[in-house]
């Protein structure tokens, strides 16, 4: 399914990065792909399921949750976060500030385990 | 047990500076009055602290000397032709002015964080300027607070208690009864529904209560608040009006609301998802406020658009001085983001992306910023600072950070940090070290010392002058 990703902050990460980016708090805040039920009804997936989001730059494993605040379906948020940057490109068009928000991406089920960050580590030093 | 008063918080731009902290055997076992997000830091910012030195050896981090860490983060940056500093807005203006100096020594390009935050709002500002002022004129005086692609419920958790829509002051009151009515209305609606449900076995659960009611419904001269996003946050919740933008929008509307302001009509029926009378509705309530504010933030300056949005954005606001009051400033996000642009800004003349590699600053975002400088793979050598930019910079920019020799300064052992070939431990900042920072309206706060660091952990501004005063040492030599 053709998606565009969204990408912000939640209470949640602010409250995890300020503990520590190794504290199982951040890592369950900002590995999450927040969904509209409909598009999630669509990709036959539940609350809790895993996700695999492709852009042209990268794909990550996510956990898919099921969000009222995403109004409208074509649209999903995932929390500020390597999960997050890593599917976004650089380029900044001249302004110093790559496009980090709307960017289109594939979404479709997974069967396989949410990256972790030494998955995230081992993608850019491998 | 002491309880120290008046600690301004070092985590969001908001600076409060009421928080108090109660202190037992060095170690803080409560903050009051601190939002989850500075109480998450005040109690817990020792859990995950990283106390070693470390350089990496044959490809493995190894505990080092603090010393060593110091003459090798030298060694790097004095043999480097092109290295890059980056972070900056988690410390003190007092560590920035050092950081200066050192890219000044070197021959660096120095950026902060603002560059992937607000480096398009200040673009936009030095292109049109911006109608700004400080926290308190609207805490007291503004009667319609609009946030834009802003969500500070989640990221800067007080602002609106302290500064905007919830706060008491000496002429506007809060919007606190408003909300509070709303919820219960709310609450009873859904019991309603729920017993209508159940009595005849059919329908579904009421929907979420849209936040959106006619302004004339609202008692005049009382304060309105709008928020604009492209989700429906919770700070959207909260609001008067909620108005929902297509993603990549933002710019579309507030054109067709600076066309609306000058009474000129659009023959369409909707702009960005947002129907026309909508967009008259919220012009009306514009033009006819007292004094308003647009406080905007990366739903801007991260979508398509970027500058232009803001630019726009700020244009609004002039032309609403036309008509009525108003003003526009951004949600900075750091506790000292706006420190590093006012200190680089007094240094160098510029306020981020500052390049010093022909010996006289030169600033050109688009070039001279940090991911531009590391996706075209020109640095050979990076410090970090109060940062991650691993964990913040999209793939390609992280990973030409990582292939670099890196030097970390940081509290944490961030991801940034594992793939460092140095990392030098620091002391907290508004905990264990002192300082200075700005709010996000340019407001000077000092950051206090409230526990002692650790034996041998040395604040960020110690680490940078002996590293300063080593790269020169051996430029002499």
């Amino acid at each position: 399914m053709e998606i565009l990703i969204l990408t912000g902050r939640t209470i949640n990460q602010g409250c995890g990065k300020e503990i520590g980016k190794a504290s199982k708090e951040y890592v369950e805040s900002v590995a999450v792909c927040e969904m509209n039920e409909k598009d999630m009804e669509n990709l036959r997936i539940r609350d809790g399921d895993r996700v695999k989001v492709t852009t042209e730059f990268g794909s990550v494993i996510l956990t898919a949750k099921k969000s009222r605040r995403i109004r409208s379906p074509g649209t999903a948020f995932i929390p500020y976060g390597p999960w997050a940057n890593y599917i976004m490109g650089s380029s900044t068009d001249g302004t110093g500030m790559p496009l980090l928000k709307g960017v289109p991406a594939h979404v479709e089920p997974t069967e396989e385990k949410v990256s972790t960050i030494r998955d995230l580590i081992d993608s850019i030093t491998v | 047990m002491t309880v120290v008063s008046n600690v301004v918080c070092p985590v969001c731009g908001c600076c409060c500076d009421d928080i108090e902290l109660v202190i037992e055997n060095n170690k803080i076992i409560e903050a009051r009055n601190a939002c989850a997000m500075s109480a998450a830091k005040f109690e817990n910012y020792s859990l995950h602290r990283n106390m070693d030195a470390y350089i990496r050896k044959n490809g493995e981090l190894t505990k080092a000397s603090l010393d060593e860490a110091i003459r090798k983060s030298a060694e790097i940056l004095a043999e480097s032709s092109y290295p890059i500093l980056y972070g900056w807005s988690s410390t003190s203006c007092e560590a920035i002015k050092v950081g200066l100096e050192l890219a000044e020594e070197i021959g660096g390009v120095i950026d902060n964080t603002s560059t992937v935050c607000h480096g398009p709002s200040i673009l936009a500002a030095q292109d049109v300027g911006l109608v700004g002022t400080t926290l308190g004129q609207i805490r007291h005086r503004a009667d319609l607070i609009i946030y834009w692609g802003s969500n500070p419920w989640s990221a800067h958790p007080r602002h609106m208690e302290r500064y905007a829509a919830l706060s008491d002051g000496r002429f506007q009151r809060n919007m606190w009864r408003r909300i509070t009515a709303r919820i219960r209305a709310d609450s009873v609606r859904k019991k309603i529904t729920r017993i209508i449900s159940i009595f005849f076995k059919r329908g579904k659960e009421t929907p979420p209560r849209e936040a959106k009611e006619s302004f004339e419904m609202l008692p005049s001269g009382e304060r309105k608040l709008i928020v604009v996003d492209v989700r429906r946050t919770r700070s959207a919740e909260l609001a008067d009006y909620f108005v929902q933008v297509k993603p990549g929008g933002d710019y579309d509307v507030l054109q067709a609301l600076r066309a609306l302001i000058r009474d000129e009509e659009l023959d369409v029926d909707e702009v960005a998802g947002v129907p026309v009378e909508t967009l008259e509705e919220i012009a009306d309530v514009m033009i006819n406020c007292n004094l308003g504010v647009i406080f905007f933030g990366l739903g801007l300056t991260m979508s398509k658009g970027k500058l232009r949005n803001v630019e726009v954005a700020i244009k609004l606001t002039q032309d609403l001085n036309e008509r009525t009051k108003f003003l526009i400033m951004p949600m900075r996000g750091h506790f000292n983001v706006t420190g590093a642009n006012t200190v680089f800004t007094w240094q160098t003349g510029y306020p981020y992306a500052v390049d010093f590699s022909h010996g006289y600053p030169r600033y050109n975002p688009g070039e001279t910023s940090a991911i531009d400088v590391l996706r075209r793979g020109d640095a050979d050598a990076a410090l970090v600072i109060a940062s991650d930019p691993i964990s913040n910079f999209p793939r390609e920019a992280a990973r030409n950070l990582a292939d670099i020799p890196l030097i970390v300064i940081d509290p944490h052992l961030s991801l940034t940090a594992l793939v460092a070939d140095v990392v030098i431990p620091s002391a907290f900042v508004g905990i264990e070290a002192e300082g200075t920072v700005y709010r996000m309206d340019h407001v000077p706060l000092p950051l206090k010392r409230v526990v002692d660091p650790p034996r041998g952990i040395l604040s960020d501004e110690e680490i940078l002058k002996r590293i300063l005063e080593e790269v020169r040492r051996l430029k002499k030599s």
